[in-house]
């Protein structure tokens, strides 16, 4: 992966000055290179990481196994783009082994979640079964610790 | 009996460090941003803390063989040859020391007879020159220049060599400058050591952090061998200071011999260490890799914003420190640090602190987050602007 992604991946806010300085680049060359990604779609988007638990509105998240039945035409393409569509559902992936397409579904309640898979998911024409686990804690996302503070133990000079 | 003879008088001459007292003053501020830590910021790779918390659940809390776990003995003898080139037998060749320090002082005091001379090069990490002292050895400095980038050539070490040198002893990538040698550095010295019969003592913990060429090891170089005392250890590419681990890889002559010292003053290396060492040496890499890479964006953003304020710094390829020339600003090394910490809140380590040869440098680590170099920097650039007013 370019040193650029490789950046912008821990820190999406980087600066296109730091970028240039940290990679002995100059900020015009930076900025074209980031526009080229957006353009190319390699850089789908910037997100920012939330600790949920700082965050005032209740929100669950629900962890989906979903059996489909693979169709002769599109194989698993055209189901999981449907069930993607639905804005409730976060991710989705094909996944090999006992079920098929793995979702991560948020929403208000366990409720609304509940309502969602036997109403909407299940209900599918291919849909075969579901299985819902609901989220308890997140410990770590996106490679980042989410528990804890990490503190500077070292002395302030050294050798 | 006054205080003053209770202290052997080579122990009392010996200076303190001048990092030390650096040390104190910075240590009674708050909210300093530090580019004063020799020591990696990356929490020690999770694998490694995992295995040392594993081997204490078994109950690994028992001395190990006086010269280290066989299990990391033959992690070691297999990392170097697949690192740096040259087979060493775990049995006989290799000693687990408590980190490279400890390597420096028993290799020296095993291998020096008194009035023997010792050549090094300055500026270099703190201990070199005691080292040398304290094992009845004379030091004779040789010092590296700001214009060869801080490089040891060949012909500055033809100046310095007499009938009573016994050994040359190395530091690259070098702490403080960031200096690495040229392969062309490298066979000229090993030339000279061979052609002069000295014993060659190289400290290569910095190996793993270069970031514009390979790391060239004296081990590799052919003839080497049998006259070189290779010293690695932990403590920087893998973030591992506090574990305390090192290691000697020297001819079996000189090794069971190195073998007496350690086993008299510290029977073994703390075994929670070396268990942890040992899965850092086979499992460890990608996390090196991870670090490196981090390193080289600091210090290549460390080289721009000291261009950009006008200040002189050659571009240290290795090791994790940036050593700027500040002695065309109309102040001393120490009088910068102090000051630079005053007003600005930002501590770096007078050059003087590594040897005369660097009065005039700051060393600054770039072992610190991307957030605090950025604002030490904007803070450096509003200092100097000062100073030139």
């Amino acid at each position: 992966m370019s040193e650029l992604l490789n950046i912008l991946k821990q820190n999406a806010r980087t600066s296109v000055e730091d970028i240039a300085k940290m990679t002995r680049s100059t900020p015009d060359a930076v900025r074209a290179q980031i526009a080229e990604y957006e353009k190319n779609g390699t850089i789908r988007g910037y997100r920012t990481l939330v600790h949920e638990d700082h965050m005032d509105e209740d929100r669950v998240t629900a962890v989906i196994e979903v059996k489909v039945q693979p169709e002769r035409e599109g194989g698993f393409d055209r189901l999981a783009r449907r069930i993607s569509g639905f804005p409730e559902v976060v991710n989705t992936h094909l996944m090999s082994g006992k079920y098929d397409l793995l979702l991560f579904v948020e929403g208000k309640n366990l409720r609304e979640v509940g309502r969602f898979v036997s109403e909407r998911l299940a209900t599918l024409d291919g849909v075969l079964s579901t299985g819902t686990h609901f989220m308890l804690k997140t410990y770590k996302q996106d490679g980042v610790l989410m528990d804890g503070e990490r503190t500077d133990n070292r002395l302030p000079v050294s050798p | 009996m006054n205080s003053k003879s209770r202290v052997a008088e080579r122990v009392r001459n010996l200076p303190f460090s001048g990092i030390r007292k650096f040390f104190d003053i910075v240590a009674q501020r708050k909210d300093v941003i530090s580019l004063g830590v020799g020591e990696p910021d990356f929490d020690t790779p999770w694998t490694v803390r995992e295995a040392a918390v594993y081997s204490l659940e078994r109950g690994a809390t028992h001395y190990t063989s006086n010269r280290g776990d066989p299990g990391l003995r033959q992690a070691i003898a297999r990392y170097v040859a697949r690192q740096f080139g040259e087979e060493y037998d775990w049995k006989t060749e290799i000693l687990v020391t408590v980190g490279v320090s400890e390597a420096i002082d028993i290799a020296l005091r095993t291998i020096i007879n008194p009035g023997d001379e010792v050549i090094y090069h300055e500026p270099c990490f703190v201990s070199y020159r005691p080292s040398i002292i304290l094992a009845g050895g004379v030091p004779v400095c040789v010092e590296t220049r700001r214009e060869d980038e801080f490089r040891l050539t060949r012909p500055m070490l033809e100046k310095a060599v007499t009938p009573k040198t016994r050994a040359l002893m190395l530091n690259f990538p070098c702490n403080p400058t960031g200096a690495v040698l040229a392969r062309k550095d490298v066979e000229e010295i090993s030339n000279f050591c061979i052609q002069h019969d000295l014993l060659l003592l190289t400290d290569e913990i910095y190996a793993e952090l270069t970031y514009d060429s390979q790391h060239i090891s004296f081990v590799s170089i052919p003839g080497m061998k049998e006259r070189t005392i290779f010293m690695h250890g932990m403590s920087k590419a893998w973030a591992m200071t506090g574990f305390r681990i090192g290691y000697a890889c020297a001819p079996a002559d000189i090794s069971e011999n190195m073998m007496k010292l350690h086993q008299y003053a510290i029977m073994s290396a703390p075994t929670t260490g070396q268990k942890a060492a040992a899965e850092a040496l086979e499992r460890g890499d990608a996390a090196v890799a991870a670090m490196r890479a981090e390193y080289n964006r600091r210090r290549n953003y460390l080289i721009a914003a000291f261009n950009e304020m006008g200040v002189q710094c050659h571009t240290p390829a290795g090791a994790f420190y940036a050593f700027p020339y500040i002695g065309d600003l109309g102040i001393s090394a120490e009088d910068f640090a102090m000051r630079f910490l005053e007003e600005k809140g930002v501590a770096v380590v007078p050059g003087d602190a590594f040897g005369k040869s660097g009065a005039g440098f700051l060393r600054c680590a770039y072992a610190t987050s991307m957030d605090n170099i950025r604002e030490a920097m904007r803070r450096m650039a509003e200092f100097v602007a000062q100073l030139r007013a």
